[in-house]
C-alpha cells in the first residue's frame, strides 16, 4: 500500500479508534453498567464517576507503561546478556564498557557537553532576553534568534558545515582566516579536543532561542516596582540585572538549565551528521548508535548509563512537582 | 420549589472538622443568607448543598428527599458563582441554554426559557454576544439568567456580588431583591461576607463561625437580640462595645457593677444568674450618648475623632488590651481629641451576656 | 521597561542596539548561507564563498584549438579562433563573448599566463589568448589528432538557479523522502494529542486515589532517555509482527510524545477556572460532556502548542526513524536521507546538500513562523509556574 494512503488510513483508524474508544467506553459505563436512572441513579452515578478516570487514563497508561516504563527494566535486563542475547554475562557489558577507551572518551565528552551547552545556552538566552526586551524591534530579533528551534539537528549540522568547511570558498571560518592572512585552510572539526566545542556550538545555536523565550517571559514577570526601587536606590543597570532581576528568576533559570541538560543527553544527530564520532568527538548517544543493531547488549548498557546520569534530574523534578501540588 | 433541610450535617477533611452539627430548615420561598467571617465554612456549606462537596456527617434533604449521594445535576438546584463561571467560548444564549441542552430538552422549550429569562434580566440585546464583550454587571446577570433557565427548586448564590465595584454592587443587590419578589415561590440560599447584603436581602440570616451555626433569625432579630457576643459584634458596624462587669442584683431586672464603679440597671430578667457572676454588658456604638456628667457606663478620654459628616465616631482607648470603645454620634460633633467624656445609653438598648458570651435572653 | 526613567543614558541604548544586531547576525548567518548556496550554480559554489555570490565569479574552462582549422603560414602550422566559441562553453557564454583573465595550456595550471602574453610551450609551440577570447596557436609541426587543449580563466556573471532543487527532488528521491516524512509526522502528531487530552483531564479535574502518584510518574517519564526504549521496543515490534514499519514508528512517536503532552495539557487545564467546571456539573453535564464541550475548546492554545512541538519533533527526528523504520529508500525520511545518503555519497556536492537541507527545513520554518505565538505560550505553560 502507498504509505500516504496507509498514513491517511492510520489517521482515520487511529483518531477514529481513540474517539470511539472514549465515546463508547463512556457510554457503556453510563448506560449499561451503572445507568443514571431508576432508584439507584445517585449511587450509580457516583460509582460510574469512580471508574471514569481510569477509563480516560487507560490508553495513556498502556502506552507509557509499554514504551517508557517497561524499557527501563527491559533495557537493564537485556544489558546483562551478551551480543547474541542468550548468554547471561552479568555486568560483563558494563565492565567491557569501562575498559573501552572510546567509551571513556564518550563519557568525558558527554560531561563536557552537559557542562558547556546548558550553561552557554542559558547565558546567551538570558543576554538576548534582557537586551531585546528594551528594543522596539525586540520581537523581530527574538523571532530570528528563536528560529533555529524549528530546524532539525541534521539540518543544523548541514547549515554549520557551511561555516566549518575545510575550504576558504565554502567555510566562513576558513574564509576569515584567509582574510587575516592564513595560507592553509584547517578542518576545525578535526582539531583534537576543541572540535567538541565547535559541535557543541551547533546545539547552543539551537537552544539559545528556547532559553531566551522562557527567560524573557520570566523577566517580564518581575514586579516593575522592585526595579524602580533599585533605580531609586541608585543601582546601575548591571547591578539591577544581576542583583535584582537574576535572583528573582532563579527558579526559571534552573528549569531552563535542566531541560537543556536532558536534551543534551538525547542528541546523537549532530555528532552523527558531522564527524560520525571520529576525531575524538564521540558522545554516549552516538556511541550507543554505533552498537545499535550490532550488539544490543552493549547498546542497552550504554542506554542505561545515560539513564543513570539523568536520574538525579528526574528525582529532583518529581520532588518539585510533588511540592507544587500541595 | 422546595424546602431544604439539614440535619446534624458535618464536614471533615480527614481529622480536620470544618463544619459540625448544622441543623437548619429552609422553607419554600425563603431567601436565607449565610454570613460569617472568612473561613467560617459558609461557602463549604453551600457547596455541600450543591453537591460539589461530599457530606461527611448528617443528612441533607431537598424537597423532602435525602440527597446526600445525589450528584449536583440531579438535585434540582442552580448555582450562581462568585466568578460568574460563564463558559467563555459560548454566547450568552448558549451559556443560558447549556443545562437544558445537556438534559436534551426540546428546542422551542429551550428558546422560550432563555428568552423569558433574558427579558426578565434585560439581557435580550446581548444574547448573541460572548461573555468577554459584556460588562461585569451584565455578566453577573447572565449568570443569574443561567440559573433561572434551569428552573431549579433551589437557587444557590456564592458571594455573587463580591467581584463588582461598589456602585454596581448596590444596583445588582437591588436587582436581586426585585428578582426574589418576582420569583416569590423559589427558595434561595445566599452566601456573603457582607453584612449589608445579608441585612437587606435575607428573610433569615444564618451566622456561621468556626464551623457551627451561631444564630439563625430574621435580620433585625439578629441586630436587636443577638444570641451571643460573636453575633452581637458581627452584625452591625462599628461592632458592639462590650464592657466587663459583675452581677450586683438579680430579679426582673439585673443590676451590673462596672469596673469604673457605676451600677447599671438592665431591664432584662436574670434567668438564673447569681450575684457576683461575671458578665459582659453590650452597647452598640450608635446607642451611646455623650453627657458631660451624671450616670455613666464608661468614662474615658477621646483618642481619635472621625468626622464623617452624617455622623461622628469617637474612639476611646482602654487601659487593658480590649478594643477601643467606639461611640457613633449623629451629625457633626464639636468634641476635641483628648476631651474626657461620659458615655451612657438608654436601658432598653443594653445587651447582657454571660461569661461564655451567651445572651441572657436565651438562657 | 523603564523607558521613562529620567537620566537614562542614550549611549547605553545605542550599545544595546549594536549588541542585538551583532547577535542576530551571528544567529542568522549560517542559515542565510545555506539558503543562498542552495540557489547558486554548483560550479560557482566551490569557486567563491556564498558571501561573494552577487559578484562575478572567475571560473576556469577548457577549450580546444581544433586541428581541423590549422593552416600553414611560413612553415608554421597555425590555429586561430575564439575560446568562447567552443561548444563546451555554451552553458556559460551563450553569446560566445566574454573576458579572459588568464590562460594556460596544462590542466594543473589553467591560469599560468596573463591574457595577451605569448606563452612558450613544449616542442617550440606558442600560444596566445587575448582578453576578448581570440587565440592563436603556432606549432612548428603539423598538428595531429583533435588538436591541443587550452585552458583559460574567465569572469562569469553571478548565476542563480533552481537546478539544485530539481536534482534533489527529481533525481535524488528526496520527493519520496519528503512524502515519507509527512506520512510519519501527521499521525504521530494527531494521535498523541487525543490520548493525552483525556488523560490530562483526568489528572487535572477528576478525583481518584493515586492521582498524585500518576502525575509524579508523568513528570518522571518526561526525562527518561529515548535510548532506553530503542532495543526493547524494536524487539517487541518484531515479536508482535509490526517490525520496522510506519505502524511501528507511529506507535513509538505517540508513546514518546505522551509525557510532554500530558504534562503540558494538564498544566494548562488545571489553570482553567474551577467555577466553570463546577457550574457545568451543576448544569448536569457528565465528565465526558464537560471534557468535550468545555475543556477541549478552552484548551485550544495548549493543544496547538503541543501539536507544534510534536510536529517539529517528529519531523526533525533522526533517531527514532533510524531505529523503527527500515533503511530502504522507500521508507527513508528526509533526515535519514540527508544524514546517511547525501552527506556520505555526495559529501562534496554543496549545492545538492544545501538544497536538500532547505527542503527538509522549509516546512518546519513555515509552521514555526506562522504558529510562533502558540509555541511560545506552550513553552511557557510547560516551564514557568
Amino acid at each position: 500500500m502507498n504509505p500516504m494512503v496507509q498514513g491517511l488510513v492510520t489517521i482515520i483508524v487511529g483518531v477514529g479508534g481513540c474517539v470511539g474508544y472514549f465515546y463508547f467506553a463512556n457510554m457503556v459505563l453510563d448506560r449499561v453498567l451503572y445507568p443514571a436512572s431508576g432508584p439507584n441513579a445517585g449511587a450509580n452515578i457516583n460509582k460510574a464517576n469512580r471508574i471514569r478516570p481510569w477509563l480516560f487514563l487507560l490508553p495513556a497508561i498502556v502506552a507509557l507503561g509499554l514504551y517508557l516504563v517497561y524499557p527501563v527494566i527491559g533495557s537493564f535486563y537485556r544489558s546483562l546478556f551478551d551480543r547474541s542475547g542468550f548468554n547471561f554475562i552479568g555486568l560483563g557489558n558494563y565492565s567491557s564498557l569501562i575498559a573501552d577507551g572510546e567509551f571513556r572518551m564518550s563519557l568525558r565528552n558527554n560531561l563536557l557537553w552537559i557542562l558547556v551547552v546548558p550553561a552557554a545556552s542559558t547565558f546567551f538566552g538570558l543576554l538576548a532576553a534582557q537586551l531585546t526586551d528594551r528594543l522596539s524591534w525586540g520581537n523581530i530579533a527574538k523571532s530570528l534568534i528563536f528560529m533555529p528551534m524549528a530546524i532539525s539537528f541534521v539540518g543544523a549540522s548541514l547549515i554549520w558545515k557551511f561555516v566549518y568547511a575545510n575550504n576558504p570558498d565554502i567555510g566562513l571560518i576558513n574564509a576569515l582566516r584567509a582574510l587575516l592572512g592564513a595560507d592553509q585552510a584547517v578542518d576545525v572539526l578535526q582539531i583534537p579536543f576543541w572540535n567538541n566545542f565547535f559541535l557543541m556550538f551547533i546545539l547552543i545555536w539551537i537552544q539559545t532561542g528556547f532559553a531566551m523565550v522562557i527567560l524573557s517571559a520570566a523577566l517580564r514577570g518581575i514586579p516593575e516596582e522592585t526595579v524602580e526601587a533599585a533605580v531609586l536606590d541608585g543601582a546601575n543597570p548591571f547591578q539591577i540585572f544581576f542583583k535584582i532581576k537574576v535572583p528573582q528568576i532563579m527558579g526559571t533559570i534552573v528549569v531552563v538549565w535542566t531541560t537543556i541538560t536532558i536534551l543534551v543527553l538525547k542528541i546523537f544527530d549532530i555528532v552523527y551528521a558531522t564527524t560520525g564520532g571520529n576525531f575524538g568527538t564521540q558522545i554516549l548517544p552516538s556511541y550507543m548508535m554505533a552498537y545499535m543493531f550490532r550488539d544490543d547488549g552493549r547498546a542497552t548498557a550504554v542506554a542505561f548509563v545515560i539513564m543513570i546520569i539523568v536520574l538525579p534530574v528526574m528525582i529532583w523534578n518529581i520532588v518539585q512537582a510533588r511540592k507544587e501540588m500541595r | 420549589m422546595a424546602t431544604v433541610k439539614l440535619t446534624d450535617v458535618g464536614k471533615s477533611y480527614g481529622p480536620v472538622e470544618v463544619l459540625r452539627d448544622i441543623n437548619l430548615d429552609v422553607d419554600q420561598g425563603e431567601l436565607v443568607v449565610f454570613v460569617g467571617p472568612s473561613g467560617c465554612g459558609k461557602s463549604t456549606l453551600l457547596r455541600m448543598i450543591a453537591g460539589l462537596e461530599r457530606i461527611t456527617a448528617g443528612t441533607l434533604e431537598i424537597g423532602g428527599q435525602v440527597v446526600n449521594d445525589v450528584p449536583p445535576s440531579q438535585r434540582g438546584i442552580a448555582m450562581v458563582f462568585q466568578s460568574y463561571a460563564l463558559y467563555p467560548h459560548m454566547t450568552v444564549r448558549d451559556n443560558m441554554a447549556f443545562g437544558m441542552k445537556i438534559a436534551k430538552k426540546p428546542k422551542d422549550e429551550i428558546n422560550r426559557a432563555v428568552e423569558n429569562a433574558a427579558r426578565m434580566l434585560q439581557l435580550t440585546p446581548f444574547l448573541d454576544r460572548l461573555p468577554k464583550a459584556l460588562s461585569g454587571g451584565q455578566r453577573q446577570r447572565v449568570a443569574i439568567g443561567r440559573a433561572i433557565v434551569r428552573d431549579p427548586k433551589v437557587f444557590l448564590f456564592d458571594e455573587p456580588l463580591s467581584n463588582l465595584d461598589a456602585a454596581l454592587r448596590v444596583a445588582t443587590r437591588i436587582e436581586i431583591a426585585q428578582l426574589k419578589e418576582r420569583l416569590a415561590d423559589s427558595t434561595m440560599i445566599y452566601v456573603t461576607h457582607d453584612q449589608v447584603e445579608a441585612m437587606t436581602l435575607a428573610s433569615r440570616i444564618v451566622v456561621l463561625h468556626g464551623g457551627i451555626i451561631e444564630q439563625v433569625g430574621p435580620p433585625l432579630d439578629l441586630y436587636e437580640r443577638p444570641a451571643n457576643t460573636f453575633v452581637a459584634r458581627f452584625i452591625g458596624s462599628p461592632a458592639m462595645n462590650l464592657f466587663e462587669g459583675k452581677v450586683e442584683r438579680v430579679g426582673n431586672a439585673t443590676a451590673v457593677r462596672l469596673p469604673g464603679g457605676g451600677i447599671v440597671e438592665v431591664p432584662l430578667p436574670s434567668n438564673g444568674a447569681q450575684p457576683g457572676e461575671k458578665v459582659s454588658l453590650g452597647v452598640r456604638p450608635e446607642d451611646l450618648t455623650v453627657r458631660p456628667d451624671g450616670e455613666t457606663i464608661y468614662q474615658g478620654q477621646v483618642s481619635i475623632v472621625e468626622g464623617l459628616g452624617e455622623h461622628t465616631l469617637l474612639y476611646m482607648d482602654r487601659t487593658n488590651d480590649d478594643d477601643a470603645v467606639i461611640a457613633k454620634m449623629p451629625g457633626v460633633q464639636r468634641i476635641e481629641r483628648g476631651a474626657t467624656v461620659n458615655l451612657n445609653a438608654p436601658p432598653d438598648k443594653l445587651h447582657l451576656f454571660d461569661e461564655r458570651g451567651l445572651s441572657y435572653l436565651y438562657r | 521597561m523603564s523607558d521613562n526613567i529620567v537620566g537614562e543614558r542614550a549611549g547605553l541604548t545605542i550599545a544595546v542596539n549594536i549588541a542585538v544586531v551583532a547577535l542576530v547576525v551571528l544567529w542568522l548567518i549560517p542559515t542565510v548561507g545555506l539558503l543562498v548556496s542552495s540557489f547558486r550554480d554548483r560550479d560557482q559554489i566551490t569557486a567563491t564563498g556564498w558571501w561573494q555570490s552577487p559578484l562575478p565569479v572567475e571560473l576556469t574552462f577548457r577549450a580546444r584549438a581544433p586541428a581541423a582549422d590549422q593552416v600553414e603560414e611560413n612553415g608554421v602550422w597555425v590555429v586561430e579562433g575564439n575560446v568562447f566559441e567552443d561548444r563546451e562553453q555554451a552553458r556559460w557564454f551563450p553569446e560566445a563573448t566574454g573576458t579572459v583573465t588568464a590562460f594556460g595550456s596544462r590542466g594543473v595550471a589553467p591560469a599560468e599566463f596573463p591574457p595577451g602574453e605569448v606563452a612558450e610551450l613544449r616542442g617550440g609551440a606558442t600560444l596566445v589568448v587575448n582578453t576578448d577570447g581570440t587565440f592563436r596557436y603556432e606549432s612548428p609541426e603539423e598538428i595531429e589528432g583533435a588538436g591541443p587543449r587550452l585552458y583559460f580563466e574567465a569572469r562569469t556573471p553571478p548565476q542563480f538557479t533552481t537546478a539544485n532543487y530539481n536534482t534533489v527532488l527529481l533525481a535524488d528521491n528526496m520527493d519520496r523522502a519528503f512524502i515519507n516524512t509527512l506520512t510519519v509526522t501527521i499521525p504521530a502528531t494527531v494521535i498523541p494529542i487525543l490520548v493525552a487530552a483525556f488523560a490530562a483531564y483526568a489528572l487535572a479535574w477528576m478525583d481518584f486515589p493515586g492521582r498524585g502518584l500518576l502525575i509524579a510518574g508523568v513528570v518522571g517519564l518526561l526525562v527518561v532517555p529515548l535510548q532506553l526504549a530503542l532495543v526493547p521496543m524494536l524487539n517487541f515490534h518484531n515479536m508482535i509482527g509490526v517490525g520496522q514499519s510506519f505502524l511501528g514508528i507511529w506507535l513509538a512517536h505517540t508513546a514518546f510524545g505522551l509525557p510532554l503532552a500530558i504534562y503540558l495539557l494538564r498544566n494548562y487545564m488545571v489553570g482553567l477556572p474551577r467555577d466553570i467546571i463546577e457550574s457545568a456539573k451543576v448544569d448536569g453535564a457528565t465528565d465526558f460532556q464537560i471534557f468535550t464541550r468545555i475543556i477541549l475548546p478552552l484548551s485550544f492554545p495548549a493543544l496547538a502548542a503541543f501539536a507544534i512541538f510534536q510536529f517539529l519533533w517528529t519531523w526533525n527526528d533522526l533517531l527514532v526513524a533510524k531505529v523503527f523504520l527500515p533503511a530502504t529508500a522507500e521508507s527513508q525520511v528526509m533526515t535519514v536521507k540527508i544524514a546517511d545518503d547525501l552527506l556520505g555519497s555526495r559529501g562534496g556536492d554543496w549545492g545538492i546538500l544545501a538544497a536538500a537541507a532547505f527542503v527538509s527545513i522549509a516546512v518546519p520554518l513555515v509552521v514555526f513562523f506562522s504558529m510562533q505565538r502558540y509555541l511560545v505560550r506552550g513553552l511557557l505553560a510547560g516551564s514557568v509556574k
